[in-house]
């Protein structure tokens, strides 16, 4: 019981750092429309270029806030030079330039920062909380601790954000209905420019996350990945659906990483290990069979 | 001047409905074919027909299957190449299993059940549809490659999932070197491109088109929608599976999963992308543009930075690689989305009207 506690809760904090990669799609989603698949690239960029940064002599202040102001510069020329380009397309053309968009990252982030997997210190160190573990004998990393409350900070600071700014209201306004936004005077391309801003920064802090856990390198693109269920399971367009929905994802691939192997493996023989690589995929496509919409996605209604 | 139709007047339906209406289009086709079966093999070396024309062809084909799916089916997926991996995977287990069984069956049951495993993943594309159906293929993608690689079956107890593939023998005869290989995939790939080309202007292609324009507007005039979808992922799985077993006959020899990775079905869906999406002609361009641009930079990038002096690694290609791949696909996006297909076509128009433009 103890055990599979300790799988539980580490699954549900590394299920915390798929929630910070999905909550950039559902921002950009929900503005705009348009499903980024460039934003596991964009969660390798910014880790690149902070690391990059930090190899150049920067101090970690510096070079986040440099890697800030990239992803931004980013954002907004990716919205001017090819979203705004693509409007009144299909959603799958929008979706197909993203897939492109996310190879062009990924060849110039490595080109402009170098490619070899580094470390990433920021302060935090990955070693179990020692109360923890003598009192109740479980292994829960201080580091999982700690990204878990970054993230809930973050989300706290984005609900906040979008609840009582201006700009949040704006925003909220053209996620609801482009043209009605568009009608009583939003800036619509001012507004995207400010997502693709925010959704830089929010992949900022989860490249930062997970290079510290994991090195940077390019792997991280492919882990970025596993955000496309988490979003099936949470709902496209909810905030909250991208983290319930990571941590569902991290808990139970922990758990069927874990335990099916072993079960497979006195069914049919042999090794069946790497269960983590599809488990989400699979589970979001049964998702999906139930309730298309997602767990807190909105019901879509087609009209002809 | 040439390229026109005037004066050619259908008489009877038959006419009207050919394959290629236009007698230029027609001659063209079998010059090309004749180039392809008669020219190509006494003039290409070893190096052409292993390196380039066969995987041009093998690809092309994959490219037609996905372009089925989703230019003219209208339903994206991400995961042609484990569609591939499992035409591969079945060809040498029916070679493998079945006593005597003829190489040629065997691709057809490649194709079968790779069209049959197609079908149970495009289930979920009643229900679901865009980037949902993205996620349910990505899904088909790494279950299906971890699965060859895990259960020890598939590959007959190899170790880590490699497959050596049997000889090919058709009739007695073995197509051992790469001409006579080339020959096979080439009779191979134009039956079923033609056979696909027939498909899209027939009944079944006008409904999948009708689909993937709006399917609600197509259910309501009377077309079934998860019969036309399960459909067009069966034809498409179908090709791919045989491009699959293609791949492991008659191009690579010895294939292990892993080598039909996400990476490889990106490949393809930017070979459908770029080469123009619910084109036939189009997959063969993707397929030629995507295959050459890789070998044209190996070449051009180190010439070009010997140039101007610059530092140059074979890691930089790799990176300048990706990202050429991914700005030109923003760009056809953005300025053709009907890819190289589409200019071809322009091409023939503005032929049409040469020399007086009016």
């Amino acid at each position: 019981m103890r055990f599979f506690l300790e799988v539980l809760i580490s699954g549900l904090l590394s299920g915390v750092m798929y929630s910070l990669v999905a909550l950039g799609f559902v921002l950009i989603y929900k503005a705009s429309g348009v499903f980024n698949f460039a934003q596991g690239a964009m969660v390798y960029l910014a880790a690149l270029a902070v690391v990059g940064c930090m190899e150049k002599g920067a101090p970690l202040w510096l070079a986040v806030l440099l890697a800030f102001g990239i992803m931004t510069l980013f954002g907004i020329a990716t919205e001017k030079f090819v979203l705004r380009k693509l409007v009144n397309q299909p959603p799958i053309a929008l979706f197909m330039a993203t897939i492109g968009l996310a190879f062009f990252i990924e060849g110039l982030a490595p080109m402009v920062f170098g490619s070899d997997p580094r470390a990433l210190d920021i302060g935090i160190v990955d070693e179990p909380i020692e109360a923890i573990l003598n009192g109740w004998g479980m292994v829960i990393s201080k580091f999982d601790l700690a990204a878990a409350a970054i993230a809930a900070v973050l989300v706290t600071t984005l609900a906040l954000f979008f609840q009582y700014t201006r700009i949040g209201r704006a925003l909220r306004a053209v996620a609801d209905d482009h043209q009605a936004a568009l009608s009583i005077g939003i800036p619509l391309q001012h507004i995207w420019a400010i997502v693709w801003g925010v959704a830089g920064f929010v992949a900022l802090v989860a490249g930062m996350l997970w290079g510290a856990r994991n090195g940077v390198q390019f792997a991280l693109t492919f882990t970025a990945l596993k955000a496309l269920p988490v979003l099936i399971i949470g709902g496209f367009t909810s905030v909250p659906g991208a983290i319930v929905g990571g941590l569902i994802i991290g808990a139970s691939e922990k758990l069927a990483e874990i335990y099916l192997p072993a079960l497979m493996q006195s069914a049919f023989g042999g090794n069946f290990g790497g269960i983590e690589g599809w488990f989400p995929y699979v589970l979001a496509l049964g998702f999906l069979l139930v309730r298309p919409e997602g767990l807190f996605g909105e019901k879509h209604i087609d009209r002809v | 001047m040439l390229y026109r139709e005037a004066g050619q007047f259908k008489s009877s339906y038959a006419a009207d409905q050919q394959l290629f209406p236009i007698r230029q289009d027609r001659i063209g086709i079998i010059l090309l074919l004749a180039v392809a079966f008669l020219v190509i093999p006494l003039v290409a070396g070893e190096y052409w027909f292993s390196a380039i024309l066969i995987p041009f062809l093998i690809f092309a084909l994959a490219a037609l299957g996905l372009n089925i799916l989703t230019g003219y089916a209208g339903q994206l997926s991400l995961g042609s190449a484990a569609f591939m991996a499992v035409g591969a995977y079945a060809a040498y287990n029916f070679q493998l299993r079945v006593e005597g069984i003829p190489i040629l069956f065997s691709f057809i049951g490649a194709g079968l059940t790779a069209a049959g495993v197609g079908i149970l993943f495009g289930l979920p594309s009643l229900w679901i549809k865009g980037f949902y159906l993205a996620v349910a293929t990505l899904a088909a993608q790494f279950f299906i490659v971890w699965c060859l690689t895990k259960f020890p079956w598939f590959s007959n107890h190899s170790s880590s999932g490699v497959i050596s593939a049997q000889k090919v023998v058709i009739l007695g005869h073995v197509f051992a070197s790469p001409r006579e290989k080339y020959l096979l995939v080439l009779s191979i790939v134009a039956v079923l491109a033609l056979a696909a080309k027939n498909m899209a202007r027939s009944s079944t292609g006008r409904a999948w088109m009708a689909v993937r324009d709006m399917d609600v507007a197509a259910e309501v005039i009377g077309i079934r929608l998860l019969p036309t979808k399960l459909l067009a992922f069966a034809v498409s799985s179908f090709y791919c599976g045989v491009a699959g077993a293609l791949y492991a006959f008659c191009y690579l020899g010895s294939v292990e999963p892993d080598g039909f990775s996400l990476d490889m079905s990106f490949r393809i869906l930017f070979m459908i992308i770029i080469g123009g999406m619910g084109s036939i002609l189009g997959s063969f361009l993707g397929a030629a543009f995507i295959l050459l641009l890789p070998i044209f930079l190996d070449i051009a990038l180190p010439w070009l930075a010997g140039l101007f002096g610059l530092p140059f690694s074979n890691a930089t290609v790799s990176h300048i690689q990706i990202l050429v791949f991914g700005a030109l696909i923003m760009f056809f996006l953005i300025v053709e989305p009907h890819g190289l297909a589409r200019l071809w076509q322009i091409g023939k128009e503005k032929l049409r009207l040469w020399p007086f433009p009016h």
